[in-house]
């Protein structure tokens, strides 16, 4: 419900007019929903802030929330709700900050009297509720934010990539593998090659109970991007089960090289990289 | 039209990608590169690409003709510095880059032409075609 | 962060072989500014790559939109391509993996699909071609 622009003149004058009580009261309506857990002062920088927002949007013209004249307005409603949502507090205790100032509104619509003022105060409430709702819309994605962060934290910690010899990593994969885990530990590991400089990655799937043909792709996908990017990987610890799967899904492992454990894996690198060596310097073998 | 720089390291020439390349810019290089290989008589390319965020079909098509170029005059090309994210979308859109050697960078990627010029030469010496299987 | 704030349809012309850099160029701003992960953008930057070639090789030139896009739980990358060339008579065959008439590596289209969550093509011989791709962040 955007405002029209004398409607919104009249509500910045309003609260412009009064804005050391404006605040005050406003104050002390969210300080009484937080119950003390934000300081007097914080809050009531926070309600300036708003205040300001809302005076200096509703000077320039209309106030209409998604319009571009809006931006300051919009991000301070962002900046309060993110705010809000990483101290913890909930969905309608946010709200609330935005919404109590229908009430400190309706006080000062009611003293200025005159034939609008139950016109005027329904276009103002109006907008309070979609400042609350904006207010509340950037709540949630904050709090989204935070829990894929979260996620993402919780699945590296889960698949470390980890250095085993002189330009060998390994990533023994533990537990089910679903598309996302796949994805993500496979551009660890893409990634890994490239910090540590190393030619050669193991990956041991021993721990992995069971593989559907999504993983078993990512698997292979990362194979032929490792090659691309000029290493080789080595698939160990296949289960009697999964390598059936394997077969019996159709999917064509074709030159990779598969080991039984992740020590034959390393052997056969060790032996590649031995190879390479002697054939470097063919000499020393004669 | 910008044009991609070509240096000469000893027996191997260098091109390091730093550009967002257009066609243009592409096709010349392969032609700079060819005239390059010609006059200088160098036996390896190295082409770097850490710089470049993407790599689509054109360009993959320039590396592949590169490649087989060089290999025509008697020069071998190693394509260094794949991004993991180029390489992941490499696979998704298919393009195998076949017949083009790569390395993670480009001190490996000088290994690797050294080590191909030792093959050469040991192929010479024992002009047998099974050496490397025979050697233990 | 920039939540909530919404860049606006940026167009390009597509006529030349550096307005092919520029749409990727600016694929590539949209796609951060929507916080794809590195290898999503990579891969609509591939595909915009591609499918602005085709326009300009194949549609004789065109213009692209680019936009963002929201779902209500994702944002995404949305871009337009929109060329008034001959369209593309045979789509199965289009979309073969290899097949080109224009002496490319016949991966523009095919692999361009791979590489987008939603991929939709108007093409005809009177009105030319239009593709619009979409790619999610997750």
């Amino acid at each position: 419900m955007a405002l029209s622009a004398e409607e919104s003149g009249r509500l910045a004058a309003l609260l412009s007019g009064n804005a050391e009580r404006v605040t005050q009261r406003w104050t002390e309506i969210i300080a009484g929903s937080l119950r003390g857990r934000l300081s007097q002062a914080e809050l009531r920088r926070q309600v300036q802030d708003l205040h300001h927002a809302i005076v200096s949007t509703g000077e320039q013209g209309a106030i209409d929330l998604p319009a571009e004249n809006a931006t300051e307005l919009r991000a301070t409603l962002s900046e309060l709700s993110r705010g809000r949502a990483r101290q913890g507090f909930s969905a309608t205790e946010t709200a609330i900050s935005i919404f109590a100032l229908k009430d400190v509104v309706a006080e000062l619509v009611e003293e200025a009297g005159g034939d609008n003022k139950l016109r005027d105060y329904v276009a103002y409430s109006g907008l309070i509720d979609e400042l609350g709702l904006f207010t509340f819309e950037s709540f949630v994605r904050t709090r989204e934010s935070l829990i894929a962060d979260q996620a993402e934290q919780l699945l590296e910690l889960s698949t470390p990539v980890v250095k085993l010899w002189e330009g060998v990593v390994a990533v023994p994969l533990v537990g089910t593998l679903d598309s996302a885990r796949a994805q993500v530990v496979m551009e660890r590991l893409l990634q890994t090659l490239v910090d540590t400089g190393s030619p050669y990655a193991i990956i041991d799937i021993t721990g992995v109970p069971a593989v559907d043909t999504q993983v078993a792709q990512h698997i292979l996908k990362t194979v032929v991007a490792a090659r691309l990017m000029g290493a080789d990987c080595i698939i160990s610890g296949i289960r009697p089960q999964i390598a059936q799967t394997i077969v019996a899904l159709g999917i064509e492992f074709g030159d990779i090289a598969t080991k039984a454990s992740l020590a034959d894996a390393l052997r056969h690198v060790l032996r590649l990289t031995g190879v390479e060596t002697a054939r470097r310097q063919p000499r020393r073998d004669a | 039209m910008e044009r991609v720089p070509i240096l000469k390291i000893g027996d191997i020439l260098l091109v390091s990608i730093q550009l967002d390349m257009s066609d243009q810019t592409a096709v010349q290089l392969q032609e700079d590169l060819a005239e390059r290989i010609v006059a200088t008589g160098c036996h390896g390319v190295i082409i770097d690409i850490t710089a470049l965020d993407i790599v689509d079909s054109f360009v993959g098509r320039m590396l592949s003709t590169i490649a087989s170029i060089s290999k025509v005059l008697d020069a071998e090309t190693v394509v260094v510095g794949m991004r993991p994210a180029v390489a992941i979308t490499l696979v998704e859109l298919g393009l195998s880059l076949n017949g083009i050697r790569t390395a993670l960078n480009v001190e490996r990627g000088m290994e690797l032409i050294a080590a191909a010029r030792a093959d050469e030469h040991e192929y010479q010496l024992d002009d047998d075609p099974d050496a490397e299987t025979a050697t233990p | 962060m920039t939540a909530g704030v919404d860049l606006g349809p940026q167009a390009q012309a597509i006529r030349s072989d550096e307005d092919v850099v520029r749409v990727r160029q600016l694929v590539r701003a949209v796609a951060v500014a929507v916080k794809l992960s590195l290898v999503d953008q990579t891969k609509v930057v591939t595909a915009a790559s591609e499918l602005a070639r085709n326009t300009l090789v194949y549609g004789g030139g065109g213009s692209v939109e680019v936009t963002t896009v929201d779902n209500g739980r994702r944002r995404g990358v949305q871009i337009v391509f929109v060329d008034s060339g001959p369209g593309i008579p045979d789509l199965d065959l289009a979309f073969t993996d290899g097949y080109t008439t224009g002496g490319g590596l016949g991966l523009g289209l095919s692999g361009a699909r791979r590489l987008v969550d939603d991929f939709h093509i108007d093409t005809s011989a009177e009105t030319g071609t239009r593709i619009t791709v979409t790619k999610w962040s997750r």
